[in-house]
């Protein structure tokens, strides 16, 4: 396996780990709004990815970095392309990373809800926006033979790229859903049930229109073949189970599920896309692939030595943090603020 | 290209505004005000988060240590601090990393193949640590053990301070390159050799520059609001002078290796980028032995003097640590230039690099005093401050913020017109015209201001809140 392939499957579980990781606490911050019902239910929510939310997050930094280390070419052009996309990602993430932080520090109610509102907008609006980008991945965007992106905003608002944006929305809040059935007790993990049940169905539908949209838009099925392989097959088995798991109350089986849906179809979109990274809908020739834009195969060198090391080790600190605050979070627990 | 009819009646009507809207339209000046905006708004927050993270994990050191309250207490109250601090930080990071792809896809591109690589480590390594375990710190009170608490918040402080080294990896690369070839086509620069990027000279001269400037913000901060308490007599008075005590401390440590670490990187500078210290000295002549601007008001165009106070030999003195010692002026480094990179003009604003050094060394030199007087006080066990001197041990916290600002507008600005040091010039790194527009860069710009403004106003109010709320309130 070459380098570049290597690098293409690390930046592919760099944002699977950050969909299945920062997706229940996007989700979290979606939900808030509808699961609490004062001051102190809503500082519970919050505090269900508190010691989280942060870590969760490095996942993307990672990625940003490594995509910019490995594939210098794919960070240039996506970054200088989705402009517009990428500053409104911007600011949501400032809003809703400070928001966590400075929501307790002052106890004015004004206060309180326009970061709870901030934490609300920050977390739907990338949840949204990342569905769109991956969508346009896929799908092709304006390239020109200098790789230059040569669209506007508005070419990347096309209605295919909505339908993706709709699904991931959903996805993470339902992540976010059965997350805090997990995380929570008595009327909150009862109103955490509630929703949950609730976000499945435009969940499971947006989906699946995504999917058979995905036939008329992209070659992606020509890729993958009459045989996808079970990756593809069970990122939707695993978000059909999802409703069963519920009704059962088993909430552990239908996060695993919501997670494997969320990790297998990111999984998919970059299995459609090797090895390319960014097509181009002008000419299939100028697309982006993991050959034309990556580094040397030096600085690819000492990048997997780097990540084989560091990778492993992130994975057992992280995994640690989660094993220690494990216990549910409920309203008569002593709250961090 | 014809000059569209309505700019040519501007131009006779009003030749300025449309100079000035020119100007003001260009992506490549757009995007550079957007750095440095964002960059030296995000660096208000970082040093501060580098030195009080240290210091907060001293605190709770004492405490698991001692079993003193008191050191518990202060542990919750700074660490409180450090934490609105913090947040503020890691967002404005964030905008770091997006905008070189962003507003400079053509540099990164250009340097990809280097500068990603110490980017990416900083994630991995730092960015990991002090998130993750900043979660355990804040989450873990009753949680965890204390000793692995007080090990979770080190943790903290050495990711932080990690990720400044890597960062720095990565600016020294800009300010002297090395470990690099050019590809064949010219189209790019790539990596040969790793460790020589790693032991970057230049990287080991800034690093303890830019931690000991930590070290200093975090202690003038320690000390300006113990000595708002002890002056107002506050309750928690023994509290806030074991605080002083502390804080003096770090303060002084700080500010002699901050002083002592940017007099070795100047000398560096000597060698690796000469037109940055002919500019900060407005060195117009190679002189030998070199003089030390006191005032210069110059003439950039003519470049020559229109009034200056020198001291003759000192600049040769804190160049070669003797009073003999060429130092190369602008204009033969000019000419120097020109042979070496073809026709152009290499000179930086030298009214920028002249002011940004005297803005930062004038400050280290009131720190090196104030910090002494900090260090007199508590040494004499004397926590009395007449209301001139609380007035001033209070207000020098902003001294290393001055200092911390106009030193790297000194780095970045005295390296122009290069982005990365004879490789790369900025005019050419910027993001393509027709993919990022000028209105694009002016709506980011505009959307930046708007949210680091607001983000500054509550940074302030909620610092002073509970700064002023005292230890009781932090619990």
């Amino acid at each position: 396996m070459d380098l570049q392939t290597i690098w293409f499957i690390l930046i592919t579980v760099l944002f699977t780990g950050f969909f299945f990781l920062e997706g229940f606490d996007f989700g979290v911050g979606i939900l808030l709004p509808f699961m609490s019902r004062d001051d102190r239910e809503r500082r519970t929510v919050i505090n269900t990815i508190g010691p989280f939310w942060d870590g969760n997050e490095v996942w993307l930094i990672t990625a940003g970095g490594a995509m910019f280390a490995a594939f210098p070419e794919w960070y240039a052009t996506l970054f200088s392309g989705f402009y517009i996309a990428l500053l409104l990602m911007l600011v949501a993430l400032i809003l809703r990373g400070v928001a966590f932080e400075f929501r307790s520090k002052h106890d004015n109610p004004a206060w309180r809800a326009f970061w709870d509102w901030s934490i609300f907008t920050g977390s739907a609006i990338p949840a949204l926006l990342w569905g769109v980008a991956f969508a346009n991945f896929i799908r092709g965007v304006p390239i020109d033979q200098s790789m230059n992106y040569a669209g506007g905003f508005f070419n990347l608002l096309n209605p295919y790229a909505l339908v993706c944006g709709l699904a991931s929305l959903s996805i993470f809040t339902l992540h976010g859903a059965v997350f805090l059935t997990l995380k929570t007790t008595g009327s909150l993990q009862k109103r955490a049930m509630s929703l949950a049940k609730k976000v499945w169905a435009p969940a499971t539908l947006l989906s699946l229109a995504f999917m058979i949209y995905s036939f008329i838009e992209t070659d992606l099925y020509q890729r993958l073949g009459v045989n996808p392989g079970i990756i593809p097959v069970f990122s939707v088995l695993a978000l059909l189970s999802v409703i069963v798991l519920l009704q059962k109350n088993a909430s552990g089986w239908a996060f695993a599920m919501t997670g494997i849906s969320i990790a297998f179809s990111t999984i998919t979109i970059f299995m459609g896309l090797f090895p390319r990274v960014l097509v181009s809908s002008l000419n299939p020739d100028w697309s982006l692939t993991i050959y034309n834009s990556s580094s040397s195969d030096y600085t690819l060198g000492i990048m997997t030595i780097v990540a084989a090391i560091f990778v492993p080790l992130v994975l057992v600190y992280q995994g640690w943090s989660y094993w220690v605050f494990r216990q549910r979070v409920s309203t008569d627990s002593e709250l961090e603020y | 290209m014809p000059e569209p009819h309505s700019v040519i009646i501007h131009s006779v009507t009003f030749p300025h505004v449309t100079i000035a809207l020119e100007i003001i339209m260009d992506t490549l000046f757009l995007a550079r005000l957007q750095f440095a905006l964002t960059s030296v708004f995000h660096f208000f927050f970082v040093p501060l988060t580098l030195g009080l993270s240290i210091f907060t994990a001293i605190m709770e050191t004492a405490w698991v240590r001692t079993g003193n309250e008191k050191y518990r207490k202060l542990t919750k109250f700074w660490g409180k601090l450090f934490l609105i601090n913090f947040a503020v930080g890691v967002v404005t990071g964030i905008v770091m990393e997006f905008q070189f792809g962003m507003n400079w896809s053509e540099y990164s591109r250009f340097v990809g193949d280097i500068f990603g690589v110490p980017l990416a480590i900083e994630a991995l390594l730092a960015f990991f640590l002090e998130s993750v375990f900043l979660g355990i710190w804040v989450f873990g009170w009753n949680k965890i053990p204390k000793t692995l608490h007080a090990t979770a918040i080190w943790l903290v402080a050495i990711g932080s301070n990690l990720s400044a080294l890597w960062i720095l990896v990565a600016n020294s690369f800009m300010q002297s390159p090395v470990g690099y070839r050019m590809a064949a086509d010219g189209s790019r620069a790539e990596m040969i050799d790793f460790s020589a990027l790693l032991f970057n000279p230049y990287v080991w001269k800034q690093f303890p520059h830019v931690l000991a400037g930590g070290l200093v913000t975090g202690g003038f901060l320690v000390i300006a609001v113990s000595t708002w308490h002890l002056v107002r007599n506050s309750k928690e008075r023994s509290e806030f002078e074991t605080s002083m005590k502390f804080g003096a401390i770090y303060a002084f440590i700080g500010t002699i290796l901050v002083t002592l670490a940017g007099h070795t990187q100047m000398q560096d500078l000597i060698e690796s980028q000469p037109m940055k210290v002919a500019a900060a000295e407005a060195l117009w002549e190679t002189e030998n032995p070199a003089s030390f601007s006191l005032f210069t008001v110059g003439d950039e165009k003519e470049l020559k003097d229109v009034f200056a106070v020198r001291i003759p030999g000192m600049l040769s003195f804190l160049a070669y640590n003797s009073f003999e010692g060429e130092v190369k002026g602008i204009k033969d480094l000019q000419k120097e230039y020109e042979i070496k990179y073809g026709p152009g003009n290499y000179i930086p604003s030298i009214i920028t690099a002249y002011w940004s050094f005297r803005f930062m060394v004038g400050a280290g030199t009131l720190m090196l005093l104030v910090s002494l007087i900090a260090l007199y006080k508590v040494i004499r066990e004397n926590y009395t401050f007449s209301p001139l001197l609380g007035t001033l041990l209070f207000w020098s916290f902003l001294l290393p913020y001055i200092a911390n600002s106009s030193g790297w507008i000194l780095a970045e600005m005295g390296r122009q017109p290069w982005i990365v040091f004879g490789l790369l010039k900025t005019e050419d790194a910027v993001s393509p015209a027709s993919v990022v527009s000028s209105t694009e860069l002016l709506i980011s710009l505009v959307v930046f201001v708007l949210i680091y403004g607001l983000l500054t106003l509550v940074d302030v109010f909620l610092l002073k809140k509970h700064a002023a709320a005292g230890l009781e309130a932090a619990e």
